[in-house]
């Protein structure tokens, strides 16, 4: 193939010369070349090699159809694979690599791979490396991954930034060719908000690739018109470089934008994409039609092209693909190239037709090449690129010299969107295609998309779709004047579909990115995998990322030739999302790094912050884990420390993230009575309780306190992990299951900063803390009392003496403005008392110290009566959970209940996930009785200590069992005990 | 997707979250928690799907908007909103009714 630029014509910059470089080689194109057409215009032939066999591929189309011509494009960190050559504009110093081959694009010594061809035959995924198992991971996918890989990815963090963007429209046209320039035209004049999207730089698709008159104007010249009227437009947006990707449920799109620079690089500045969710009342796709190859042995050789790609380098880009061509056709498609072609003055070497006489109205053609008709390709020649077809006509073959073979089988109408959604495209035998019949969800295929092939048909049927989509609306739309047209014989495909001359089905392919043969769609009838999704999943045909589109319809022609059944019968695969390509990046958008997803801070955040503490995340918080002292090197040392000084003295930690929900009405204790399943309506004004929800199936939810303020004024602590759900939960029971309740429910846990001051000298820090004076003793304010008052000189506070540690404790809340002061003051009237800061671990530590559950007890797989909390949950009353929590299987005592482990060696370490197995057992799912939920190292004792789920377990006190660990390879001897280890009489907190 | 909530308009799909069917939560007498009727009945409640291949009424819950639990009437085949209503009053009652009238095929 010795494609060239032709001296005149075309829609490039003569005058700008763009230089780039293919595989290290400097080349040079124009502006307004595609980097296809421009390696077309330098004469390369080969672009790359194939996926499977490492054949060498030319160029096969122009646009997202080509299924040869990936490439790295660009380098460092910015390089990016598998980008369609014909899909990236031209722009100065880019930089493109072929991919898939080694050493070199000629010479590839991969190319073995072809003689391995019947180990790569269809379904070679499923059988070839199916045993032994481990070679899958360590021989078999490393070798393909080699041997078959497409492009590298840079491995480098993305230098770029993408951005995410709404757009709402009564009308999105997908595609601005004739039918999508009308459409939105006419939904435009008619003052309807249309997005016109359009993959390209330029509106006009087809107009801008072919010889077309529209009254008085070329192709391009009418869709400047055009184009000139929608800017300026006030409803109308055009979005160019954006294809559209995916449509999803209740009108709701993606496309990607592509930014440039002005030079149609990548953007220098602002981000490199936008996702755009264009949210669409109606939508016209006018995404075109796709030529179908013809499938014959050598096929794949470079040199053979789609007639309408050769006819867009052509007109576009000035590029002849050849110097002598043969025309193969099966409509009268191939007959207008090889008019266009001998009007640029490219030799063609014959028009070969697969039907039996020539199409009338190229009397000139016949008269100026030979003609064949009745016609089959039996083969091609050349190595690696074409010199030569030969043809099967009357029986005798016919070799002729060609460096081009342009072929053209019929076309697709692309209707890949609208089977977005699960409907399936049914066969028109007139159309000799798939298409979609009629609107599907609000969608209406338009012009070649719709089957309307001919120039002037396609443009009334764009007007006319946009005119029917806006009367759905109630909105009248006029239909514009249309332009006169030359009529355009393509004319529906008389379908070519199987290779009826000689030839090797080995080498005739269908599927040339995944390297799918007529032999391997044969293969898979003879193994029984004959529907339209089995033959794609069994040969991988039209997996790759041109989605099949030159190959699915040959596929299926060739099943259905096989089994006897019509197209129609034999149906065809649906579509599914991307039809363009979306970067992982782009999908990610602004969502990454830092902002990967939010982060909550406390109101006490800074002063954590200063203290260097180090920091957990916990859902989207970040909570103050412990905060270690210069010195300190190793977190367990500052862990003990703060237990220590808690147990010992009094510590402050930050409890803000805590769910805080206040309850508010005459029918609020009735409410929690509901909600909880004991009975919070019964909690005197100014005292707390502990309380506890289960779900409707009778586990538990959460657990917490309540505390009340008032008659009619109550207050819930949810779990940091489950404020949400909670929460949620609450509202459903408010204005759901119960609504006639006159009950308030509302979430103030960002509102209040709230500190746990905890430990024996806890209540001196807390009274200096308070504006009253009062005092704090074990008679004014004892465990679970309650008080709204002031702090820091008026600010409202809500103080109440619950503990989650054992010790002494006080949990004081104040307005999250006004946090940081509070525990800075905190820390000033505790320095005296050497209060110290403590953080989540030590926290953890202690409340393990003390048996009270956290989440990894409340794991949503535990009751009450495995927590040895049944006695709290009340009988008499209907609350959520109250039915099914007395299930038997809920209640038996051989479920794992919760008990407290420690290691017969008290230097032994107990870790969280290890199994209880019984002492002398064997470590088998049978003997398996139960886990470890929570261990600690305890300061306090000296000792590790767990909480844990065992079977009968309070009725084993005593009993002597293993914890077992098969991650980490320990099995440590264990005693059961009391949950509570330190304090159970809770002699501790009412100092 | 949008769903039209009956106090915001409509809004993204992400801003809500679904709880599933709509039922009506078993009311028993207090003397009646701890019988066969009882667990039956929420057993049911709790555990029995219809999975309807049509209209399926549904909770959603607009949290990241009006906080309101909103009964939605949806097409399980087609994902279609075919009414939007706020949870626990007459007119949710209602379209719940009609939901379960328009006698959707069971899945199989
Ligand atoms: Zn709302």
């Amino acid at each position: 193939m010795t494609g060239h630029r032709l001296p005149a014509g075309g829609l490039v910059d003569r005058a700008r010369p763009i230089p780039f470089r293919f595989d290290g080689r400097p080349l040079t194109g124009l502006a307004g070349d595609t980097l296809a057409s421009a390696l077309l215009a330098n004469g390369v032939s080969v672009v790359g090699r194939s996926f499977k066999y490492h054949r060498p591929r030319g160029l096969l189309g122009a646009g997202q159809e080509e299924p040869n011509a990936l490439m790295e494009i660009g380098t460092g960190a910015r390089r990016e694979p598998n980008v369609k050559a014909t899909t990236v504009e031209l722009h100065a110093g880019l930089e493109a690599a072929s991919q898939n081959r080694w050493p070199s694009l000629r010479f590839d010594l991969m190319a073995v791979n072809g003689l391995m061809k019947p180990v790569f035959a269809a379904g070679f995924y499923y059988k070839t490396f199916m045993w032994p198992a481990r070679f899958w991971e360590t021989v078999y996918e490393p070798l393909i991954r080699r041997a078959a890989g497409l492009g590298r990815a840079s491995g480098l963090p993305d230098p770029d930034r993408d951005a995410h963007a709404t757009l709402h429209c009564d009308l999105l046209v997908v595609g601005a060719g004739p039918a999508g320039l009308m459409a939105a035209l006419a939904a435009g004049r008619a003052g309807a908000r249309v997005v016109l999207a359009e993959e390209d730089v330029r509106l006009g698709g087809r107009l801008l690739a072919e010889k077309v008159s529209l009254d008085d104007a070329d192709g391009p010249a009418f869709a400047a018109t055009v184009a000139a009227e929608l800017a300026a437009l006030p409803t109308v947006t055009v979005l160019t470089r954006t294809g559209v990707s995916s449509v999803h449920d209740g009108g709701l799109w993606l496309a990607l934008e592509r930014h440039a620079g002005p030079d149609g690089g990548p953007a220098t500045a602002g981000p490199r994409h936008t996702l755009w969710t264009i949210v669409a009342r109606r939508a016209v796709a006018a995404a075109g039609a796709v030529e179908r190859p013809l499938v014959f042995a050598g096929n794949d050789r470079p040199g053979v092209m789609l007639a309408g790609a050769v006819s867009t380098y052509l007109h576009r880009h000035a590029v002849a693909a050849g110097r002598r061509a043969v025309v193969a056709t099966a409509t009268d498609a191939g007959w207008v190239l090889a008019r266009d072609l001998l009007a640029a003055g490219v030799s063609v070497a014959a028009v070969v037709d697969t039907r039996q006489a020539a199409p009338t109205g190229f009397e000139a053609v016949a008269a100026a090449t030979r003609v064949v008709t009745g016609a089959a390709l039996a083969g091609t020649r050349g190595r690696p690129a074409l010199t030569g077809v030969d043809v099967v006509a009357d029986s005798r073959t016919i070799r002729l010299d060609a460096d081009l073979l342009a072929v053209s089988g019929g076309f697709n109408p692309s209707i890949q969107l609208m089977s977005h959604l699960g409907d399936r495209p049914a066969y028109d035998p007139a159309l000799g295609a798939y298409r979609m019949a009629g609107p599907v969800a609000g969608i209406r295929a338009a012009g070649a998309a719709n089957g309307a092939y001919d120039l002037a048909a396609c443009l009334r049927d764009g007007a006319a779709a946009a005119q029917a989509a806006l009367a759905d609306l109630g909105l009248t739309a006029a239909l514009p004047d249309l332009p006169a047209t030359d009529p355009t014989p393509v004319g529906a495909a008389a379908a070519y579909w199987t290779p009826k001359a000689p030839g090797k089905a080995s080498a005739a392919f269908v599927d040339l990115q995944h390297d799918v043969t007529a032999a391997d769609v044969t293969l898979a009838h003879q193994e029984g995998y004959r529907s339209a999704e089995h033959l794609k999943r069994y040969t991988t045909l039209g997996m790759a990322t041109d989605q099949g589109r030159t190959a699915t319809v040959d596929g299926l022609a060739i099943m259905a030739a096989l089994t006897g059944r019509s197209l129609a019968e034999t149906g065809a695969p649906i579509a599914r999302p991307p039809v363009v390509p979306l970067p992982i990046g782009a999908l990610a958008g602004p969502r990454r790094g830092a902002a990967f997803r939010p982060v909550r801070l406390t109101p006490v955040h800074g002063f954590a912050e200063e203290r260097k503490a180090v920091f957990l995340d916990s859902g989207a918080w970040k909570r103050p884990q412990w905060y270690p002292l210069p010195g300190e090197t190793d977190w367990l040392t500052t862990v003990n420390r703060e237990v220590a000084a808690v147990r010992a003295g009094v510590g402050v930690t930050d409890v803000s993230t805590l769910g805080k929900i206040e309850i508010e009405g005459p029918d609020a204790g009735a409410f929690l009575d509901k909600v909880y399943a004991n009975r919070p309506s019964r909690i005197p004004v100014g005292r707390s309780r502990y309380g506890l929800m289960l779900r409707e199936d009778g586990f538990v939810l959460d657990d917490g306190t309540v505390t009340r303020f008032s008659e009619t004024r109550f207050l819930a602590s949810v779990s940091t992990a489950h404020a949400a759900a909670v929460y949620r939960h609450m509202l459903f029971c408010r204005q759901v299951l119960w609504p006639s309740l006159d009950v308030s429910v509302v979430a103030v846990s960002d509102a209040w900063a709230q500190l746990a001051i905890a430990g024996p000298l806890s209540p001196a820090v807390v009274a200096a803390l308070l504006d009253d004076g009062r005092p704090i003793t074990a008679e004014t304010f004892p465990p679970m009392a309650a008080a709204e008052l002031t702090v820091l000189g008026g600010v409202k506070a809500r103080l109440a003496a619950v503990s989650f540690s054992g010790e002494r404790a006080f949990e004081l809340a104040v307005p999250a403005s006004v946090g940081d002061r509070l525990i800075r003051q905190v820390m000033a009237v505790g320095a005296p008392h050497g209060i110290v800061a403590y953080g989540t671990e030590a926290m953890g530590v202690m409340r393990v110290e003390k048996g009270h559950p956290a989440a990894a007890e409340l794991n949503g797989q535990t009751t009450a009566h495995d927590l040895g909390l049944h006695r709290l949950l009340a009988r008499d009353k209907d609350h959520v959970g109250r039915v099914l929590s007395a299930r038997p299987g809920l209640t038996d005592p051989g479920r794992p209940r919760l008990v407290g482990l420690k290691p017969v060696d008290p230097a032994a370490r107990l870790r969280a996930g290890a199994h209880v197995i019984p002492a002398g057992a064997s470590a088998t799912a049978a003997n398996d009785q139960g886990w470890i939920s929570s261990a600690v190292w305890s300061p306090t004792l000296g000792h590790a200590i767990a909480l844990a789920f065992v079977t009968h377990g309070p009725d084993r006190m005593g009993e002597t069992v293993r914890a077992w660990d098969g991650i980490r390879g320990t099995d440590i001897p264990v005693v059961i005990v009391p949950p509570a280890f330190v304090d159970p009489e809770g002699a501790r907190v009412r100092v | 997707m949008l769903i039209p909530c009956p106090f915001c308009g409509p809004r993204d799909l992400g801003e809500f979250s679904v709880l599933g069917a709509a039922r009506a939560r078993p009311v028993v007498a207090v003397a009646d928690l701890d019988g066969e009727a009882a667990v039956a009945a929420f057993a049911a409640y709790v555990y029995e799907r219809e999975n309807p291949a049509g209209p399926q009424a549904e909770h959603w819950f607009h949290g990241a908007g009006c906080q309101h639990w909103l009964t939605v009437v949806r097409d399980t085949r087609t994902h279609a909103i075919l009414s939007v209503t706020s949870a626990g009053t007459d007119e949710a009652a209602q379209s719940l009714e009609a939901a379960q009238g328009a006698a959707p095929e069971a899945a199989p």
